[in-house]
């Protein structure tokens, strides 16, 4: 048998890589800004489309699905061709691939600061996005699984068993968590409601930690690092052991995310479980990278990219030995909500996937410019202002997290809480804010760096864009005559049999299942939970639209301190209308979800034009559109039949006339602001958001005094 | 909370899938060499010799195969 010719394609490697930068740059930039806007709400330039609640979830879709999305896909596009012994399935399927994904992020970049947005954490994007997300992701696994059966080397690297869980995993999470009923173009509700649509959601959304920012980059590890070091790893049987683990037993560590809410007890048991046992997968991956380098350690010291790899590597370890100890309760109830999580998340995605794309870059754009790096000097500049980046991110962001969650639980000898204003604990941990958008502004000083040395090694080189290589073809597998049944020639496709299957299976059960999942999750347990007038599900949409939930929570855990401050701990069945939930991860500012009837409407009025009015020294920014802008009613009535769809009781025909109730309950509110002296049209969005804000909580109050 | 079955029903299948491909990967013999292949993707056309690392992969290997066959 003659070896064949083929070539590599390097120039889709060198796209995704360019892209790589590019959307890290703007990523990293955007998560600066919206740093500093927790310290100086006027770094939102006065503009709503700039405003925190709706940039970061810019920020953070554009490092997870732009920075390192792209690194993925130029880490995959150049080892799987290699490690195959082909070149990619279809030119064509990478060139849609590469331009569809850039599509998909510059929609996001446009709607984000619209506030088109699903208020799902790491899911924001609306519903026709979500639609070309799956479509890219299809062809991106058509053209990696066309590569696959095209290969001419038998034996599957570790690295694209890797790969595969990536994809097929992404795949049903993505899908599972974006089953939206869309209401306009760019709005939709989320078909699971409260409790239900909150797993889903941390289901969906610790997956995407562990099939997005960790299997992939565990595959790209498992190729480079040898590479990099020219050593093979330490130990292949490892590799193996560690991947089946990790893969089965990641999946259930979801709803870690939502202790002490109103997931069952036994769920949240579940989680944890199967969160402690992730330390030994996971340090298995890390244990095998950096155990590689034995006996190479003083190539580390010359090795400007094998320091990033052992940082990238070392952050990985303490993420994920971090990870489990969070998901511990007690120690969850500090940490949750707080900056520790901020920081711990920043440890990973700074460190591990940070440092592996930087590591990869180096390594791979010299290699197919054929020349040397541009400047050590300044990739070591790069590594130093990374390293100490992180450091000034994260130790000020632990610091910040230990600070203010002790502070919320500390009591006075008097049983009081000693800190009953949210706001003074905000303000403790204000310098620690400063600190860290330092760190971060040294970490993109060094990104940038890295951008011009890169640039200046493409342009002192020249791209082989296709790169000759030779291999011998697979010996055909030898193959029984051919059958007519074509369920027997499918049998003899393993992958394309269980991808049908998987198929199949997901589609019969999520028709037999989602209508009777979706009724009976409205099924009130609570009997004064009454759904939302036509004005409070109007303002609970700009509350979506603002990104209000990225800073507020609304689910009191049952702590004293908690139950103290905000009020009785939440109810499973007072979000059976929740479409979707809004409990949210973080509390930038106090939980809401007993906010409402705690002020007047004036106080809201004037708290939200300027919060400093109501609280001197808040961080929280000034929402004078709502004042000025129109509700658009026309939406009201296809909410209400959306939500009728979805099995909130709404009379029928309701939606005909919803408009009236809602200009009734407007006119109500506009008049009580006109006995504080403020004058309003109530027709004005600030009215609506006002009315959503004064209903929250306040079906259990009624509940209270209608037993009393 | 009837979601969650639904969510078991997913993780399950995928699962299934996974424990699946583990089996065709035993059976087609992806793991029955669990030292070459870490070997192979460090030799292309276009590796960059380096004496001191070949040397060290070459005892390495040596080492191995020598334990394999003192079993």
């Amino acid at each position: 048998m003659q070896p064949e010719q083929f070539y590599y394609d390097n120039r889709i490697v060198r796209n995704f890589g360019i892209a790589t930068v590019i959307w890290g740059i703007i990523g990293m930039t955007v998560g600066l800004i919206v740093a500093i806007q927790l310290y100086h709400p006027g770094a939102n330039m006065h503009n709503q489309y700039t405003t925190f609640g709706r940039i970061r979830p810019l920020h953070t879709n554009a490092v997870i699905f732009a920075f390192v999305g792209n690194a993925i896909f130029m880490g995959v596009y150049y080892s799987l061709q290699r490690l195959l012994k082909a070149r990619m399935f279809s030119d064509v399927l990478s060139n849609i691939h590469f331009w569809g994904w850039q599509l998909i992020i510059i929609s996001a970049v446009i709607t984000l600061p619209l506030g088109l947005t699903t208020s799902h954490e790491y899911a924001e994007l609306e519903w026709p996005i979500d639609i070309a997300i799956t479509i890219i992701w299809v062809v991106f696994g058509w053209n990696m699984f066309g590569t696959i059966f095209k290969r001419r080397e038998r034996h599957l690297y570790v690295a694209i068993w890797f790969y595969i869980a990536t994809f097929v995993t992404i795949a049903v999470l993505h899908i599972v968590n974006s089953i939206e009923l869309p209401v306009s173009a760019f709005k939709s509700y989320m078909v699971y409601a409260g409790v239900q649509d909150a797993l889903v959601q941390w289901w969906y959304g610790h997956n995407a930690v562990a099939f997005f920012l960790t299997t992939p980059y565990l595959g790209m590890m498992y190729y480079f690092l040898p590479k990099m070091a020219n050593r093979p790893i330490y130990s292949y049987k490892l590799s193996i052991l560690h991947f089946w683990a990790l893969i089965f037993i990641y999946i259930w560590a979801g709803p870690h995310h939502l202790l002490y809410t109103t997931l069952p007890g036994w769920a949240q048991s579940l989680g944890v479980a199967f969160s402690i046992m992730l330390i030994a997968p996971s340090w298995g991956g890390m244990i095998n990278g950096l155990l590689t380098l034995r006996g190479a350690w003083d190539k580390v010291r010359d090795d400007v990219i094998l320091k990033f790899m052992v940082v990238g590597l070392t952050a990985y370890g303490m993420a994920t030995f971090e990870g489990p100890m969070l998901s511990l309760k007690q120690v969850n109830g500090i940490a949750h909500f707080s900056d520790w999580i901020i920081a711990h998340v920043h440890v990973g995605a700074l460190g591990w996937n940070g440092f592996l794309t930087f590591a990869i870059l180096y390594w791979l754009i010299p290699r197919i410019y054929k020349t040397e790096l541009f400047s050590k000097k300044l990739a070591s500049f790069h590594f130093w202002a990374g390293t100490l980046g992180i450091i000034f991110y994260a130790v000020p962001m632990y610091w910040a997290g230990f600070t203010q969650s002790l502070m919320l639980k500390e009591f006075k000898p008097d049983g009081m809480l000693k800190y009953p204003n949210f706001l003074e604990t905000t303000l403790q941990i204000l310098p620690m804010h400063v600190m860290r958008s330092v760190g971060g502004a040294i970490y993109l000083l060094g990104v940038i760096v890295m951008a011009y040395n890169l640039f200046l090694t493409m342009k002192q080189g020249s791209l082989v864009a296709n790169e000759a290589a030779q291999a011998m073809p697979l010996e055909p597998v030898q193959t029984v005559a051919k059958e007519a049944s074509w369920h027997r020639t499918l049998e003899r496709r393993p992958i394309q049999f269980m991808l049908l299957a998987l198929v199949v299976i997901l589609i019969g059960s999520f028709i037999e299942l989602m209508p009777t999942l979706t009724i009976s999750s409205n099924i009130p347990t609570i009997a004064s939970v009454k759904p939302y007038t036509p004005l409070e599900l109007q303002g609970r949409d700009i509350y979506i639209r603002e990104g209000c939930s990225n800073c507020h929570s609304q689910t009191v855990r049952p702590f004293r301190s908690e139950t103290e401050r905000y009020g009785e701990y939440s109810k499973a069945g007072e979000f059976v209308y929740d479409h979707p939930f809004l409990w949210g991860s973080k509390r930038t500012g106090p939980d809401l979800a007993r906010e409402g009837g705690k002020y007047g409407n004036a106080w809201h009025y004037n708290h939200l034009m300027d919060p400093r009015l109501m609280s001197p020294g808040s961080i929280m920014p000034e929402y004078f559109w709502l004042l000025n802008q129109k509700l658009d009613t026309t939406t009201t009535a296809a909410k209400i039949r959306a939500m009728r769809t979805l099995g909130v009781p709404y009379a029928a025909g309701y939606d005909k006339i919803a408009n009236r109730d809602l200009d009734k309950q407007a006119s109500l509110i506009a008049a009580n602001l006109q006995t504080d002296h403020i004058k309003v049209m109530k027709d004005k969005e600030i009215i609506a958001i006002i009315a959503y804000l004064q209903r929250l909580g306040m079906d259990i109050k009624a509940n209270k005094t209608a037993n009393k | 909370m009837s979601i969650i079955y639904f969510l078991i029903g997913c993780s399950v299948i995928m699962a299934l899938l996974f424990l699946f491909a583990f089996f065709w990967a035993q059976r087609s013999g992806q793991n029955d060499d669990l030292f070459t292949p870490s070997m192979r993707i460090l030799l292309e056309d276009d590796h960059i010799p380096d004496p001191v690392a070949d040397a060290a992969i070459k005892s390495l290997a040596e080492e191995k195969i020598q334990k394999a066959a003192n079993k």
